[in-house]
């Protein structure tokens, strides 16, 4: 250990507050970007599965309808 | 050969084995770095000329360091995409744009930071300043010029000539810069020659230098995940991942 | 869009030189510019408009404008430089013309470097004959006058030249005047170092040749690689349309 105290590590000399600030916003920044990168990839993930359970859902609505029916029927184009 | 050039391109290879190493890369490199921190922060000597200020060397410099280099892997990813057209190689340098703007402003933030006790003012002209603040610029460009395109593959393509140009450009601005300093203002405040440092303060600097690396490692890993699924999401096996993972 | 794996279709087109392709671009970019006077004209009002805020606004004094005069000279130059910068590609890409350019069997990079050129005759070399006149109103003297006219000459087709990788980048794009000048600038760095280093330089009283010749190198780089780097953004931004 380089102090004497622990409030002279909090200190430093009267440089405290220059060191401390540097190192919160280094980490600060750091996790804010990691976070939000994997946010971002959950999101991602998110929107993909319901893309996907959307479309399954059309599928399964398409086929269970009768072969032949008099009833008007919703052709989707895509 | 090829084949495993061929390999290293498919983004389903990349998914998987990137899934495989970032946990590793992820507490690798946050204990490294807590590490470092810590222990140049409490454990390390001070140093003779600056106190106890010298201590954001154990974050400002990895910063730098990851910084520039990032900037210089972006540019062999600019020559992959132009010559191969690899995708994985255009998704690196869309996805690692932003990490290096963030840590060239903490760069010269805890530069700024730094120099208020030691120089006695937040901003100097310094070449170093100058040609840090001139990378955090082209950074800029190429995040805004990749914003600016929507279609993904000319994107990707413009980027690439644009990085390209400015890592041509970064000796050049460096070399410049440099020569400016020593013309116009006589060097009244410089970093103080740095002594030959003892072990216990280069030890914690390598192991926080490493700790960034691996944490940069991580980042660009997760991020260029995102950029697959998001550009992939009409492949099988995207479907399959994604839905094997709700079950 | 790539020129070189289409057939050449006309008769003639594949007898023409590239030389004469240059002449042919360069002369028919004359004759547009010189019938939209207009255009011409801005970056040169431009130009002398930036330096007069200058003693408005920061000082009138003599000392201090010919402390700072040529940096002034040099910024508004590299300015309206960048302001004229737009229209290098831009209307030949609204009328469809841009895509003929490319489609030639003639390299690309030389016709972009004869546009190029055309670019420089019309902005930047106006603004070199423009310094004397704008020298002597920031009080800077004969000497330092005579060096910085030299390295706007040196300088200017060097802006132009990057300049046109931006422009080649940018266009077609929303807001690709703001963007331009985002990209363009940090590559521009250097040469305002080096113009205004070099008139301090004589201002002092030193030798400037080594300055001179260095801003000459830098010149023979940007003609080598710039319109290289232009031709291929050029392929992108067309190919993105």
């Amino acid at each position: 250990m380089a102090f004497d105290s622990f409030s002279a590590f909090i200190a430093m000399d009267g440089h405290g507050p220059y060191v401390w600030a540097c190192y919160a916003v280094f980490f600060v920044l750091l996790a804010v970007m990691m976070i939000g990168s994997a946010m971002a990839k959950k999101s991602v993930v998110e929107s993909c599965r319901r893309g996907y359970e959307f479309q399954a859902e059309k599928s399964k609505v398409a086929t269970s309808k009768p072969s032949a029916s008099f009833a008007r029927v919703n052709v989707s184009q895509d | 050969m090829w084949q495993i050039f061929h390999k290293l391109g498919s983004p389903k290879w990349f998914f998987g084995i990137s899934t495989r190493f970032m946990p590793w890369l992820l507490v690798g490199g946050v204990l490294l770095l807590l590490a470092g921190a810590i222990w140049g922060l409490a454990f390390a000597p001070k140093d003779y000329l600056q106190g106890n200020s010298y201590r954001i060397i154990f974050i400002h410099v990895p910063a730098a360091f990851l910084a520039q280099s990032i900037y210089i892997m972006m540019a062999s990813a600019a020559i992959v995409t132009l010559v191969w057209r690899m995708k994985l190689a255009d998704m690196f340098v869309k996805a690692v744009a932003p990490v290096g703007l963030v840590l060239t402003f903490l760069a010269l933030f805890t530069g700024a930071v730094w120099g208020k006790p030691t120089w006695g003012t937040w901003w100097i002209w310094d070449a170093r300043l100058t040609s840090m603040l001139i990378l955090l610029f082209l950074y800029g460009g190429v995040i805004a010029l990749d914003r600016a395109i929507t279609d993904d593959k000319s994107a990707a393509r413009a980027v690439a000539v644009l990085v390209l140009v400015g890592v041509v450009n970064i000796p050049i601005i460096k070399y410049s810069v440099e020569w400016w300093n020593t013309l116009h203002q006589p060097a009244t405040f410089k970093l103080t020659e740095k002594p030959s440092m003892p072990a216990e303060m280069w030890v914690p600097l390598l192991l926080s230098v490493l700790g960034l690396y691996l944490v940069f490692g991580w980042l660009a890993c997760i991020r260029m995940q995102t950029e697959i699924l998001s550009r992939e999401q009409r492949t099988r096996w995207v479907k399959e991942l994604v839905m094997k993972g709700k079950s | 869009m790539n020129a070189e794996a289409y057939p050449t279709a006309g008769l003639a087109s594949s007898s023409v030189s590239a030389l004469a392709a240059m002449k042919g671009v360069f002369a028919r970019d004359m004759k547009v510019a010189f019938r939209q006077k207009q255009d011409l004209l801005n970056p040169l009002l431009f130009f002398i408009m930036v330096v007069t805020l200058f003693p408005l606004g920061v000082s009138p004094e003599v000392s201090f404008l010919s402390e700072a005069g040529a940096g002034i000279l040099w910024v508004a130059a590299l300015l309206s430089v960048l302001l004229s910068l737009d229209h290098l590609f831009r209307h030949d890409f609204d009328d469809g013309t841009l895509e003929q350019l490319v489609l030639q069997p003639q390299p690309l990079f030389l016709l972009i470097l004869a546009k190029t050129l055309a670019h420089w005759m019309l902005t930047g070399l106006p603004l070199v004959l423009l310094t004397p006149i704008l020298g002597v109103m920031v009080h800077l003297d004969g000497n330092s006058i005579a060096v910085l006219c030299l390295t706007l000459l040196i300088g200017t087709p060097i802006l132009s030249l990057i300049g046109a990788i931006g422009a080649a980048l940018t266009l077609g794009l929303r807001s690709a005047g703001v963007l331009l000048s985002l990209l363009i600038i940090p590559l521009y760095i250097p040469v305002l170092i080096f113009g205004t280093g070099t008139v301090a330089a004589a201002t002092e009283g030193a030798p400037v040749g080594a300055y001179l010749a260095l801003m000459g190198a830098f010149l023979m780089l940007a003609l080598t690689l710039a319109p290289f780097a232009a031709a291929a953004a050029l392929r992108i931004s067309l190919s993105n349309g």
